[in-house]
C-alpha cells in the first residue's frame, strides 16, 4: 500500500455504480442525431402504408370502392376488412379480453377509425391514394356521454357482442356495458358511511387525455418468404409481448419472428398495445413479400391510438368529527371508447384502481367500477401511471381536500392525522394491497418545513382578506398531494398479460477481459436504462459501468420480459439484474477462492474484489476473476461467467411522495400562475439521482398539462375537437413551472436493492397538487368542487358563477 | 410537373438532387439525404422536432419545401460537432446537464439552441425559455434543457458555469 | 401530413409574379413565408395547383422611411421587424406585437404581408394595421392600387384583394415619440392564436386624451376596429368611467368563435380585459 494505491472511495467512485449521478450513455448518440428510431429504418424495396379513416363517429359502411386508388401509379395494394377475413385478422384480441376491429367491418365506431390500408411505393403516393378510396357511410346515432351509455334507449354500438351477457370480466348488464368489478367490504363500508359524524360525497372526474409522446406509433414489417421469418421493428414498450401476439395472430412460430424495438421517442403508455397499423403492415408484408412501413401522423396518434383516463368517480368518505376517516366508498364509471383496449394485467379490468385508499388508514372501503362503450377511440392506457393509479390518486387526494374543507381542517393536517403510520408496514389495505414500506409523516413534515407551509397559509389568509376588501384581483391556492402509488407489476400469481406472468428478466455475461454485456426484458423509451442498469451491475460486480453494455428490445437476444410501463423496470427487471449479478458473484467467489488458494468462506467481497478475510492485501479483482473464468476454474466447475434471472416479484412496490403547489389565480382572466412547486419523492433506493430528478421534472410537466387544460374532447357528434397540437395542450418551456425536487429514502424490504421505481410518481402526484391548488384558491368563496381541467376559461367561469366579476 | 433540380449546401457539403415541388424539406433531408437527425413529431408546425439551421435562421423544415431551400446553406444536428468529432458546447452541455431523455426532440432543440446563442450569447433563463418556445419536449420538463444551454453559453463565453439548485 | 401536387414558380420580380398569377388563375396561390399556407396544404384543406414563391423577389423586402411614412416590404419577416432600428424608433408597437406572434422559428420566415393578406382572424397584424390606419400597396395584372387596412377585411379568409393580386408593401405613418401604445394578448401558450388581443395607440395632452385608436384580434370573423370604444376615450381624462365605456363599446362589437380557447362569452370579456390592460400600459408610455 502506498500513495498510488486507490482508496476504497476512489475505487467505488471509479465504478460509477449505484447512487451516483452517472452521465448517460444514450446521450452520446442522441446529441449527434445518431439515434435509430423506427422511421429512420430504410430497407430495399420497402413500401409505405397509410390509412383511410372514417370521418364519422358511428356509421354503417355501405360500400368501399378501391378502384381509383388501385389504378394510381405506385399503389401496390388496398386492404379492407374483406381482405383480412380469410386470415382471421379483420378483428384482433385486445389486452383487456375484448376484441377490436383491425379494419372497419361493416361499421365504424369512432371518428378516424381505420377503414382501409393503402400500400404504395412511398408515403407521398400512399397519401394521394388514400384520397381516392371512396367510402359511402350511413350515419348512425352517436353516443359520447358515458352517463347515457346504459340508458335503455342508448344506441347499440357493439353489434358483434349482441346477446353476449358474459364478457371477459363477468356479467354484462346492457349492450353498452363491458364489466362490473368490485372489491372490498360493501356492507361494512355502507354502514360506516351511514353512521359517520361527517361525510362527503362528490363526483370527481378525471377527464380523457392522451400520452402524446413526441414520436408517434410506427412499425416496419419485413416478411422473408423464403425463410418463412418475419422481422418487425416497432415502437413497442413490450417487444416480447408483441412477438407472442404476432405469433398467435399470424400462425408463424415465435422462433421465426424477430421483434426489434429500436430507440423509441417516448412511450408513456401509448406504445404498449398492438395497433391496427402494426397488424396491417405485417399482413401487407406477408402478402407482398416486401417490407412495409407504417408511420402515423400526430392527428392519427391523438384521435385513434389509445387514450388515457376518462374515469368518473363518485366518492364518499365518512369521518369522525375529529377528522379520523372511517370509510371510503367509490363508484367509477369508466368510459373505454369503442373497444376495451385497456392495457391492464388481465385480471384487472380497472387496473389497480383499488389503491384508492391512498396513504390513509381506512378501516373499511369498497370500490365498484362499471366499464361502458362509447363512440370514442378505444383504450385506455396507463399514461405514465401504472394502471389507473393516477385516477385513484386524484380521486382520494381531491376527496381528502373536500373532506378537510367540510371539517374546517387544514388539508395537510387532515392527511397527517390519517396517515398509515410507519409501524403499520407492511400494511394490509382495506382494498387488498400489502403496502411494502413507507414513512409518510416524515415526508410530509419535510415538505411542509421546506416550503414554509404555515407561513404560506398565513399569507393566503391575508390575501383572502385583501381580496374581500377589493384590494387585489388575485387569489392564492396551496395544493397538497400526498400520494402512494403501486408499481412494479407484478407477481405472476395475480398479474399476467394475456396469460404470461408479469415477471421480468436479466441476462448478464462477463467477457474474459472483464467487460460485460447484459440484456433485460424491459425496453426504455428514454428512462436511461443503458445507464442505470449498468450502475446496478457495476455495484454488484465491481466492474466499471463504462465497461457494461446494456441491450434491450431485441427479442432474439433479450430474455423474455413484459416490457417497460407502470414503473416496473426497476422493481422487476432491476431486481432480476441484481439477482443475476449475485449468481455471478457467487460463482466469482468460488473462482477467487480457488485463485487465492483458500476456502470459499475465507474470502469477502470489497467493492471490486474478493479479498482474504484478515489479509486484505491478498485479493483478486473481478477483472482478474473474469479472465480466470475462461481458463482456470476449480475442478468440476464449468467455465464462463454469466447468469440469467427471471424475477417473479413477491409484491408490487409502493413509492410515495409529498407534493405541494402554490398558485396565484387572476380571477379576471382565469389564468393561473404556478408560483412554486415542491416535489418530494420516496422511491426507495436511488440508483441515479440525476435521472430521478429528470423523471420528476418530466412527469410533473405532464401532470401540469393534464390538470391545466390537456384533454381529448369530443362534441356531441363524436368529432374530436382537440385532435391536433393546435388544441391539445402541450406546454412549452415558457408555461412550464420550475420544479423543486427533494427526497426521502424508505427502501422496499422485499426488493433485492430496495428500489421502488419512480418514473410515474410525478404524473400521479402532480395532478392532484395542481387541481387541489385551484380548488383551494376558491375554497374561501365556497365554490364547491371544481372539475379538471383548469383551463383559464373554465376557471373564469367559476369566478363568473361566484359573482366575482361584478 | 416534372421533378425540379435543387442544389444546396448541407453540413458543409454541396449536394444536388431532383425533388417534386411538394417534397417537404424534412423529407428531403431524411429520405434523400439520409440525415435522420431531424425528426417529425407533428404535422401542424408546432413541435419543432424538425428544426434545422437554414441561411442563419432556425427553421421548421416540415414547413418549407425543398425547392424553397434551393441555394441555401443548411446545418442539421449532424453538422454540429467539429470535423474531428469534438462535440459542440451544446452537445456537451446537454449530456452534462441531463437535458434529454428519449432523444427525439434533441436534434431540433440543440439546433435551435445553437442559433439562439448566436442571437443572444448570454441569455437569461426567461430568454432561454422564450428562445426555445418553438420546441416541444415531452420528457424533460425543460428545466435541464435550460441548464444545458446555460452550460454551453458559459463554455462558449469562457466563463465559469454555476448550476442552479433544484 | 403530405400536401397535394403542385407546380412551382419562383419569379424574380413582383411584375413577373402577378403575371403568373393572372395567367394561372384561381388555382394559383402566392407563397410568402408559408407558415399559414403550407400547414393548411399539409392537411389538404387547401390544394393549390400552382405556387408562386415570392421569396426570390428582393424588392418585396426591406424597410424605409419616406417623409413621415414608414414603408415595409410585404416579404419583411417578423424577425426583421423585431430587429429593425427603424421600426423600433418609429413604430414600436410593431415589435411588441411581433414578439407575441408564434415562436422563434416561425418568426424567422413568417412575413408581415402574409400575416395581413391571409384574412385569418387569428393573425395579430391585421388588427394592429387597422389600429395604425395602415395602407396596403397592392399589385395585380391591372396595375398597382392602394387599399386601407380599415377597408381590407371583409370576412374570414375573405379580403378586398382580387384574384391574382398581391400585397407588395405596407405604409404606416410613423408614431410620434409622445404616443402611448400597447398590444395586449391573452393566449393559452406561446405559439397559440389569441384568445383575445387588443392594440391601443393614443395621445394625451394637458391631461386629456387627444386621439385614440383600438384594434381587436380574433374576437370576430375579421379583425375589428373598435371605433366607438376609441371615441369614448377621446376628450376624456382616461378615467375609470371613460375606460369602462370604451370596454363596453368594444365588447359590444365582438362575436368570437367558440373553440378550445373558450366560450364566446369568455372571449368577449377577455377582449374587454385586454383592452383595459392595453389602455393602462399605453397611458404609462404617453407623454403630453
Amino acid at each position: 500500500m502506498n500513495d498510488m494505491t486507490p482508496t476504497r472511495e476512489e475505487r467505488a467512485e471509479k465504478l460509477q455504480g449505484m447512487g451516483c449521478r452517472r452521465k448517460r450513455v444514450e446521450d452520446i448518440r442522441f446529441t449527434q442525431g445518431k439515434g435509430q428510431y423506427v422511421d429512420d429504418i430504410k430497407l430495399p424495396g420497402m413500401l409505405f402504408g397509410d390509412f383511410v379513416r372514417s370521418p364519422y363517429a358511428h356509421a354503417r359502411i355501405k360500400y368501399i370502392d378501391k378502384s381509383k386508388a388501385l389504378a394510381m401509379k405506385g399503389v401496390i395494394a388496398v386492404l379492407t376488412a374483406e381482405d383480412l377475413k380469410p386470415v382471421k385478422l379483420d378483428w384482433m384480441p385486445t389486452l383487456a379480453g375484448d376484441v377490436q376491429m383491425v379494419l372497419a367491418d361493416g361499421k365504424v365506431l369512432f371518428q378516424n377509425q381505420e377503414v382501409a390500408f393503402v400500400i404504395a411505393e412511398d408515403r407521398y403516393i400512399a397519401s394521394d391514394a388514400c384520397e381516392l378510396v371512396e367510402v359511402e357511410y350511413e350515419a348512425l346515432e352517436v353516443l359520447v356521454d358515458p352517463f347515457k351509455a346504459l340508458a335503455p334507449d342508448a344506441p347499440e354500438l357493439r353489434e358483434d357482442l349482441r346477446g353476449k351477457t358474459e364478457g371477459a370480466h363477468g356479467k354484462r348488464i346492457h349492450h353498452n356495458h363491458i364489466f362490473n368489478w368490485q372489491v372490498g367490504d360493501k356492507s361494512g363500508t355502507d354502514a360506516a358511511i351511514a353512521k359517520g359524524d361527517v361525510t362527503i360525497k362528490e363526483m370527481i372526474s378525471y377527464h380523457r387525455t392522451h400520452p402524446c409522446p413526441l414520436e408517434t406509433c410506427q412499425a416496419v414489417a419485413s416478411m422473408d418468404k423464403i425463410k418463412g421469418e418475419l422481422t418487425l421493428w416497432g415502437t413497442f414498450q413490450a417487444p416480447h409481448v408483441v412477438r407472442t401476439v404476432a405469433s398467435l395472430l399470424s400462425g408463424i412460430p415465435e422462433a421465426k419472428i424477430h421483434v426489434i424495438a429500436p430507440d423509441i421517442g417516448g412511450g408513456f403508455g401509448n406504445k404498449v398495445g398492438v395497433y391496427p397499423g402494426y397488424v396491417c403492415a405485417i399482413v401487407g408484408s406477408i402478402v407482398l413479400g416486401k417490407p412495409v412501413k407504417w408511420v402515423e401522423d400526430r392527428m392519427e396518434n391523438l384521435t385513434a391510438t389509445s387514450f388515457a383516463r376518462d374515469y368518473h368517480m363518485t366518492t364518499e368518505i365518512s369521518a369522525t368529527k375529529e377528522g379520523k376517516v372511517t370509510g371510503l366508498k367509490v363508484h367509477i364509471l369508466a368510459d373505454h371508447g369503442a373497444f376495451d383496449a385497456c392495457a391492464d394485467p388481465s385480471k384487472w379490468p380497472a387496473g389497480f384502481a383499488n389503491i384508492v385508499t391512498g396513504s390513509y388508514d381506512f378501516p373499511v372501503a369498497h370500490l365498484e367500477v362499471d366499464g361502458v362503450y362509447t363512440n370514442k377511440a378505444p383504450g385506455g392506457v396507463a399514461y405514465r401511471c401504472s394502471f389507473r393509479v393516477t385516477e385513484a390518486a386524484y380521486c382520494i387526494e381531491r376527496a381528502m381536500d373536500i373532506l378537510a374543507q367540510k371539517l374546517g381542517m387544514d388539508p395537510a393536517d387532515l392527511r397527517m392525522k390519517n396517515f398509515i403510520q410507519p409501524q403499520q408496514f407492511p400494511y394490509q389495505s382495506a382494498l387488498g394491497w400489502e403496502y411494502d414500506s413507507g414513512d409518510y409523516p416524515t415526508a410530509l413534515k419535510k415538505g411542509m418545513e421546506t416550503i414554509k407551509y404555515r407561513e404560506l397559509r398565513a399569507e393566503q389568509k391575508a390575501k383572502q382578506e385583501a381580496f374581500n376588501r377589493g384590494e387585489t384581483r388575485e387569489i392564492m391556492g396551496i395544493g397538497v398531494s400526498f400520494f402512494t402509488e403501486i408499481v412494479g407489476a407484478g407477481p405472476s400469481r395475480n398479474c399476467d398479460i394475456l396469460g404470461v406472468g408479469m415477471f421480468d428478466s436479466a441476462e448478464i455475461r462477463v467477457h474474459p477481459t472483464g467487460s460485460i454485456i447484459a440484456r433485460m426484458g424491459t425496453k426504455s423509451q428514454g428512462q436511461a436504462h443503458e445507464t442505470t442498469y449498468a450502475q446496478i451491475i457495476a455495484t454488484e460486480l465491481g466492474i466499471e459501468a463504462d465497461k457494461i453494455m446494456i441491450e434491450e428490445g431485441n427479442t432474439d437476444t433479450a430474455p423474455y420480459g413484459l416490457g417497460t410501463y407502470g414503473s416496473r423496470s426497476t422493481p422487476v427487471a432491476g431486481a432480476a439484474t441484481a439477482m443475476a449479478a449475485r449468481k455471478i458473484r457467487a460463482k466469482a467467489q468460488m473462482i477467487a477462492a480457488h485463485l487465492l488458494e483458500v476456502s470459499d468462506y475465507d474470502v469477502e467481497w470489497d467493492i471490486d474484489r474478493f479479498r482474504v478475510k484478515g489479509l486484505p492485501e491478498k485479493f483478486k479483482t473481478m477483472t482478474e476473476i473474469a479472465w480466470a473464468a475462461y481458463n482456470n476454474v476449480p475442478q468440476g466447475m464449468e467455465p464462463g461467467l454469466e447468469a440469467v434471472n427471471y424475477y417473479d416479484p413477491p409484491n408490487m412496490t409502493y413509492p410515495f411522495g409529498a407534493y405541494i403547489c402554490v398558485m396565484d389565480i387572476d380571477v379576471d382572466t382565469g389564468v393561473a400562475k404556478t408560483r412554486r412547486f415542491y416535489a418530494l419523492d420516496d422511491c426507495g433506493t436511488r440508483i441515479n439521482p440525476m435521472v430521478i430528478e429528470g423523471q420528476v421534472h418530466g412527469g410533473c410537466t405532464e401532470g401540469f398539462a393534464i390538470a391545466m387544460g390537456q384533454e381529448i374532447r369530443y362534441d356531441e357528434m363524436g368529432n374530436c375537437v382537440t385532435g391536433s397540437l393546435m388544441d391539445f395542450f402541450l406546454p412549452t418551456a415558457v408555461e412550464t413551472p420550475h420544479w423543486e425536487t427533494d427526497f426521502t429514502v424508505t427502501p422496499s424490504p422485499h426488493h433485492p436493492i430496495g428500489a421502488k421505481g419512480v418514473g410515474e410518481s410525478p404524473n400521479v402526484g402532480s395532478v392532484p397538487a395542481f387541481s387541489n391548488a385551484v380548488n383551494d384558491a376558491f375554497a374561501f368563496l365556497n365554490a364547491g368542487h371544481i372539475q379538471m381541467p383548469h383551463d383559464a376559461w373554465r376557471t373564469w367561469e367559476v369566478a363568473e358563477r361566484l359573482g366575482l366579476h361584478k | 410537373m416534372a421533378k425540379t433540380h435543387v442544389s444546396m449546401t448541407i453540413n458543409g457539403q454541396e449536394v444536388e438532387a431532383l425533388v417534386e415541388p411538394r417534397t417537404l424539406l424534412i423529407h428531403f433531408l431524411r429520405e434523400q439525404m439520409l440525415l435522420t437527425g431531424p425528426h417529425i413529431g407533428c404535422e401542424t408546425s408546432h413541435c419543432g422536432a424538425c428544426t434545422v439551421d437554414m441561411n442563419d435562421m432556425s427553421v421548421k423544415s416540415c414547413t418549407v419545401f425543398a425547392v424553397q431551400a434551393n441555394g441555401a446553406h443548411i446545418t442539421t444536428i449532424e453538422g454540429m460537432a467539429a470535423a474531428d468529432g469534438t462535440l459542440s458546447a451544446l452537445q456537451e452541455g446537454f449530456r452534462m446537464m441531463h437535458g434529454l431523455q428519449c432523444g427525439y426532440c434533441t436534434p431540433g432543440m440543440i439546433t435551435r439552441a445553437h442559433r439562439l446563442l448566436i442571437e443572444n450569447p448570454d441569455p437569461s433563463e426567461d430568454e432561454i425559455r422564450m428562445g426555445i418556445a418553438g420546441n416541444i419536449c415531452r420528457c424533460t420538463g425543460y428545466q435541464n434543457i435550460v441548464k444545458a444551454i446555460q452550460y454551453a453559453a458559459a463554455k462558449i463565453n469562457g466563463v465559469p458555469f454555476h448550476e442552479a439548485a433544484e | 401530413m403530405i400536401p397535394g401536387r403542385f407546380d412551382y414558380y419562383r419569379p424574380s420580380s413582383a411584375q413577373e409574379a402577378v403575371a403568373l398569377l393572372a395567367k394561372l388563375g384561381e388555382d394559383a396561390r402566392p407563397l410568402a413565408g408559408g407558415h399559414s399556407l403550407i400547414p393548411v396544404m399539409k392537411t389538404r384543406l387547401a390544394a393549390p395547383e400552382h405556387l408562386i414563391d415570392l421569396g426570390g423577389i428582393a424588392d418585396l423586402r426591406g424597410i424605409k422611411v419616406e417623409g413621415d411614412t414608414v414603408v415595409i416590404g410585404a416579404m419583411t419577416t417578423q424577425h426583421d421587424l423585431l430587429n429593425s432600428s427603424v421600426i423600433a424608433e418609429h413604430l414600436p408597437i410593431i415589435p411588441e406585437t411581433s414578439a407575441l406572434i408564434a415562436d422563434p422559428q416561425i418568426r424567422y420566415l413568417g412575413t408581415l404581408g402574409g400575416n395581413v393578406a391571409n384574412g385569418d382572424p387569428g393573425n395579430d397584424m391585421p388588427a394592429l394595421m387597422m389600429c395604425l390606419d395602415a395602407t396596403f400597396t397592392v399589385l395585380g395584372a391591372n396595375g398597382e392600387r392602394t387599399i386601407k387596412a380599415r377597408e381590407f377585411y371583409l370576412g374570414t379568409y375573405y379580403t378586398a384583394l382580387e384574384t391574382g393580386e398581391i400585397v407588395t408593401s405596407i405604409r404606416i405613418k410613423a408614431m410620434s415619440k409622445a404616443t402611448g401604445y400597447a398590444y395586449e394578448k391573452l393566449k393559452r401558450k406561446v405559439g397559440d392564436y389569441a384568445t383575445a388581443a387588443a392594440a391601443v395607440v393614443l395621445t394625451v395632452s394637458g391631461g386629456k386624451c387627444t386621439s385614440a385608436s383600438i384594434g381587436l384580434t380574433n374576437v370576430a370573423e375579421t379583425p375589428l376596429l373598435a371605433e366607438d370604444a376609441a371615441a369614448a376615450l377621446v376628450g376624456s381624462a382616461l378615467d375609470k368611467a371613460a375606460i369602462d365605456k370604451a370596454v363596453a363599446a368594444a365588447e359590444a362589437i365582438t362575436n368570437p368563435a367558440h373553440d378550445a380557447r373558450g366560450t364566446p362569452q369568455y372571449r368577449t370579456k377577455m377582449a374587454g380585459v385586454m383592452l383595459r390592460r392595453a389602455i393602462a400600459r399605453a397611458m404609462t408610455r404617453a407623454h403630453g
